[in-house]
This record gives structure tokens, C-alpha cells and sequence, in this order.
């Protein structure tokens, strides 16, 4: 039977919510499922996590070299505990996963499964390439282990109703001074992160000028939607790059996204597919990206997009 | 200062890709390919790097057949000073890649590796942070901003809370995002030059590097397409749908 340990995300005492869309893609290989904390003080995220429905026990490692979560720091420790007979090493599949678990696996000696988004056994998965265009089926050698990320867009968190066992656990490996924690500077901004927001409006080269943008931001506000733009916006200098939505830019799913003057050039569709309800705003009828709109309207921009702001 | 920059040959971002009928993978014959774009941003990096004073040498470093070269001289053309290319034919999984990689690093003995944080057809995301543990070094994953000082850098990360910064020891493995530059065009004057510039041919065996069993894939298949929706004519329409939808 498969023993399944979770590394959990945590960040100011909360839990983040994607270590329980981690325990559902563990219910689906099926076993006893473990997860474990690394931190500097524990007690508040490990009775979060303890709470996960389908968690057998929640294992803590206190030290003050956990304060921050600094894969080189990490990965030792979690090498250490996978060792005592777990068959899969589970992490959540955002920046915290995919910076510290190749670290794992290579110290593991073991390829890594990137982006499980669906199970159909203990060693067998669905995992996205070519930014979604292709999902490819993956057969993995289960000897000595499984180390995979999930990619949790395609999960749904299990419920809060567990009561685990929580047991503190020193770890015996040493670890790096290489690597030093300088700061974080959180983003702020009034509009919602581009990567996590429900809703999403961007807007494509037609807009023509930086100043024109202006009239996406103001829908996007109305709408409390966070922005993006097409990889041909950005090229041209409307907005920065970190505003990209695309194959080498962002990949989203929001519920809804709504692409003004962008045509829908490959590159751009492959970050949206995933989108719940795509809205297209183009003047130009052909535009591919009117093939997976689910609400199409031709005209210009500059007319609708302002129109749209007032009558939401 | 010597920087070591690893650029990997995938179908161009703009293909549509195809996946074969019997699920055998994706069309990939006879299709474009480019430098993964964000090797791209690597290569940039360490061009700037060294127009900084701070690095003396760039070294790309390829694994793949024999139309990889194609990817090296576009490395060369940005203005790496020579090439490392790993002739193996195949899939290659990061974890092998990863070998040696680090093995072609500790031979060089280089000071900084950049990586693209991830190649955009198995969107893996792992060599960069595998090199970095095989050479049991510091990594600074999906980097915005590279300083280096001395015999240290500082990175700034793009992480899911904010933008992170670390303050590494070198050598170091540090793999790039898409905001750390944009790659300069490339000048039909370098592009010739780099057809004179030395590439060192070598393959796992020299470099004692056995592939082991790894991920098997058993189907390839296209996404759940969307299916077709519809035109509206006004805004109203456009809005009493999403309202329906309980969208707005």
C-alpha cells in the first residue's frame, strides 16, 4: 500500500489552501497520507493542516533554519524523513513546489512527475506540455519512490472536518549556509493578481498605445478583474512584462477572461484554455481568437470596451 | 568570471501544436524550432553580465542530436564565446539532462550556471534545480534580477507571494523568468561570426553519465477542446449573458 507524505506550504501562520488539493490527488492514489511542516514555529499551521480531511498524521520540523522556506535548506530534511518508507513525495505544484521538489528528487536519484492533473494509479498520471496543448500519460517506476508536484487548478480541496495526530520530528541532516533569506517584498496592488483572480480582462496590440490601456484597467476595476495583455502588447511596449499572458508569459484559469483587440495567436491561447468563460472584444471577424470565445462580439474596442465599463 | 548557459531546441512558441492520431506524441517533424525563449532570456543575461565586467567567459551548452547545433550557434550568434554540445539522440528526461549538465559545470569549473526556468515543451521545470543539487550548490529559481558581487549574488525571485530576494554563495545554479531582460535581436554580423566560433563535441559515456529508467509515456492526447460559442451583436447582449451566467 502506497505511503504518501505531503510537503506543506505555509507562510504567517496560515496553511496554504493548495496542501489540500495535494491530499485530494493523494486520496486518489489511495494509502496512508502524511504531511510535514517546516518552519520556526508550527502550532497554529499544524493544527490546519491536521485538520485535513484523509490526513493520517501531521509531522512538524521546528528549527530556526526553517523559518523561511529556502529549498537548499529543505531539501536534505526532506530527504531524510521520505527515506523512512514513504512511496511518494506529494508538493503543491506553485513556485514553493516547483523550486524544492527537483531539489528532492535529484538527491533522491529520481525523475520527477511535474503537474499531476489527474491519477489512475499509484504510478501512472496525466500531466500537461506544451503549455496544455498536449496531456501526456506518464508510467513511473515506483522504485525507490514517486516525486511529483500537482498542478492545483485540476483538484479540489478535500474538506476541514480531520482530526490527525501532530508529532514533532527532529531531523538529523545538515544543512547549507550557502544560501541566505534577504526579504520578500509582497506585490501590492489594489487589483487582484493576475495569476490567482477569478477574473481577468487583457488587452492586445489594437489598444496602440500605453496611455490607451487605460481603458482596460478601468473595466478591469469596474469589474474587480486583474489584467493582463497579449505577448504582443507587451513586445510593443504597452505594459511590462510581468503582465503576460501566454505560453512564456502567465498561464490562467480564471472563470472569466476577457481578451479585448487581442487576435489570439497561438502563444496567447495556450495560457487561456483553461479559462472558465472566455469573452472576445476584436474588430476583426476572422480573429482565431473568436474560435474558442465562448461570447464573441466584433466591433471596436474603443467603442465597446468603454460601453461595457459603464453598463456593468 | 566564467558562466555557463544551457539553451535547449524546442518547436517554436508559435507552432500550433499537432498530437499524433495514435496518441504516439506531438508532431514535431517538419515543424519550426527555436531556442527555448527563456534560454533565450538566459543567454541575454549572461551577455549582459559580461558587458558589466562581471563575467569573462559564456559557455552554451546544448544536449540533443545533431540539429541542436542550430540552437548552439543562435547561443554563439548572442555572443557566447564557444559551445558544449552533448550529442545524444532521444528523449532525454531532466534528471539525465541534469547529470550532466552539472557533470560539463564541475568540468569547466564555472562560477555561475543560467538556466531557463523551464522548457516550454515538457514544461518540466526541474533541471535548473536539479543541477543545483547534484552540484550541491545554491539555487535561485524563476530570477527577475541577477547581482552579482564578489563571490556572492543576489537574486530576486518571482514567487507565488511577491517578488523574493536571496543572497547566494557562487557557483551557483540560477534559472531566469520572463522579467529579468528581453533578448536583444540577433545582428546578421554575429550570426556570421558565430559560424566561426568553437563547438566541443561530447556525449554521456565521456562524461560518465549512464541514463537510468525514467518516466515511461504511455498516451499522448489533445486537451478537451471548448466547444463553439456564440456571437453577440450589442453590449447588452454581451452583458445580459455574463449576467445570466452569473459572471458580473
Amino acid at each position: 500500500m502506497s505511503k504518501i507524505l505531503i510537503v506543506g506550504e505555509h507562510a504567517e501562520g496560515k496553511l496554504n489552501a493548495g496542501v489540500g488539493k495535494v491530499v485530494a490527488a493523494a486520496q486518489g492514489i489511495g494509502g496512508d497520507i502524511d504531511i510535514v511542516l517546516f518552519g520556526d514555529s508550527l502550532g497554529e499551521v499544524a493544527s490546519q493542516a491536521a485538520a485535513l480531511d484523509g490526513v493520517a498524521k501531521v509531522c512538524t520540523v521546528e528549527r530556526a533554519e526553517n523559518a523561511k522556506p529556502m529549498a537548499a535548506i529543505l531539501a536534505p530534511q526532506i530527504v531524510e524523513i521520505a527515506k523512512a518508507g514513504y512511496s511518494h513525495v506529494l508538493f503543491p505544484g506553485g513556485t514553493f513546489g516547483k523550486d524544492l521538489a527537483p531539489r528532492v528528487s535529484a538527491l533522491l536519484d529520481v525523475q520527477q512527475v511535474s503537474d499531476i492533473m489527474a491519477v489512475h494509479s499509484a504510478s501512472s498520471f496525466d500531466r500537461p506540455t506544451y503549455a496544455g496543448n498536449a496531456i501526456v500519460t506518464v508510467e513511473v517506476p515506483a522504485e525507490p519512490m514517486i516525486v511529483a508536484t500537482v498542478r492545483l487548478a485540476s483538484f479540489t480541496a478535500v474538506g476541514t472536518g480531520g482530526a490527525a495526530a501532530v508529532e514533532a520530528k527532529s531531523v538529523d541532516a545538515s544543512l547549507p549556509s550557502h544560501t541566505r533569506y534577504v526579504g520578500l517584498e509582497a506585490q501590492r496592488s489594489d487589483r487582484p493578481d493576475l495569476q490567482s483572480a477569478p477574473k481577468v480582462v487583457s488587452g492586445g496590440r489594437a489598444l496602440g498605445s500605453s496611455e490607451n490601456f487605460e481603458i482596460i484597467f478601468k473595466l478591469a476595476d469596474k469589474m474587480g478583474a486583474g489584467v493582463g495583455a497579449s505577448r504582443a502588447a507587451v513586445d510593443s511596449g504597452y505594459v511590462p512584462n510581468d503582465m503576460q499572458v501566454g505560453q512564456t508569459g502567465k498561464i490562467i484559469a480564471p472563470s472569466l477572461y476577457v481578451a479585448c483587440g487581442i487576435s489570439g495567436a497561438i502563444q496567447h491561447l495556450a495560457g487561456i484554455k483553461d479559462a472558465g468563460t472566455i469573452v472576445a472584444i476584436n474588430k476583426d471577424e476572422d480573429a482565431p481568437i473568436f474560435e474558442v470565445a465562448d461570447f464573441g462580439l466584433v466591433g471596436d474596442l474603443f467603442q465597446i470596451v468603454p460601453e461595457l465599463t459603464e453598463k456593468l | 568570471m566564467k558562466v555557463l548557459v544551457s539553451v535547449k531546441r524546442v518547436v517554436d512558441y508559435n507552432v500550433r501544436i499537432q498530437v499524433k492520431s495514435d496518441g504516439s506524441g506531438v508532431v514535431t517533424d517538419g515543424v519550426k524550432h527555436s531556442m527555448n525563449p527563456f534560454d533565450e532570456i538566459a543567454m541575454e543575461e549572461a551577455v549582459r553580465l559580461r558587458e558589466k565586467g562581471v563575467v569573462t567567459e559564456i559557455v552554451a551548452v546544448t544536449i540533443g542530436g545533431q540539429k541542436s547545433e542550430e540552437t548552439l550557434r543562435t547561443a554563439l550568434a548572442f555572443g557566447a564565446d564557444r559551445a558544449v554540445h552533448v550529442k545524444e539522440e532521444g528523449d532525454i528526461q531532466p534528471l539525465t539532462a541534469a547529470k550532466a549538465l552539472a557533470a560539463v559545470f564541475k568540468k569547466e569549473e564555472g562560477k555561475l550556471f543560467l538556466l531557463g526556468k523551464q522548457a516550454i515543451d515538457d514544461d518540466a521545470s526541474q533541471t535548473g534545480q536539479m543541477v543545483a543539487a547534484l552540484l550541491d550548490c545554491p539555487q535561485a529559481t524563476f530570477a527577475s534580477k541577477v547581482e552579482v558581487e564578489g563571490e556572492t549574488a543576489k537574486v530576486t525571485r518571482e514567487i507565488d507571494s511577491g517578488l523574493e530576494t536571496l543572497d547566494i554563495d557562487l557557483p551557483a545554479v540560477v534559472t531566469v523568468d520572463l522579467r529579468l531582460n528581453e533578448p536583444r535581436y540577433l545582428k546578421l554580423p554575429d550570426i556570421m561570426k558565430a559560424k566561426k566560433k568553437p563547438i566541443d563535441a561530447m556525449s554521456f559515456a565521456d562524461l560518465g553519465i549512464t541514463p537510468g529508467a525514467g518516466l515511461k509515456v504511455t498516451k499522448t492526447s489533445p486537451p478537451p477542446s471548448r466547444s463553439k460559442g456564440v456571437m453577440v451583436k450589442t453590449v447588452d447582449e454581451l452583458v445580459e449573458a455574463l449576467k445570466s451566467k452569473g459572471l458580473v
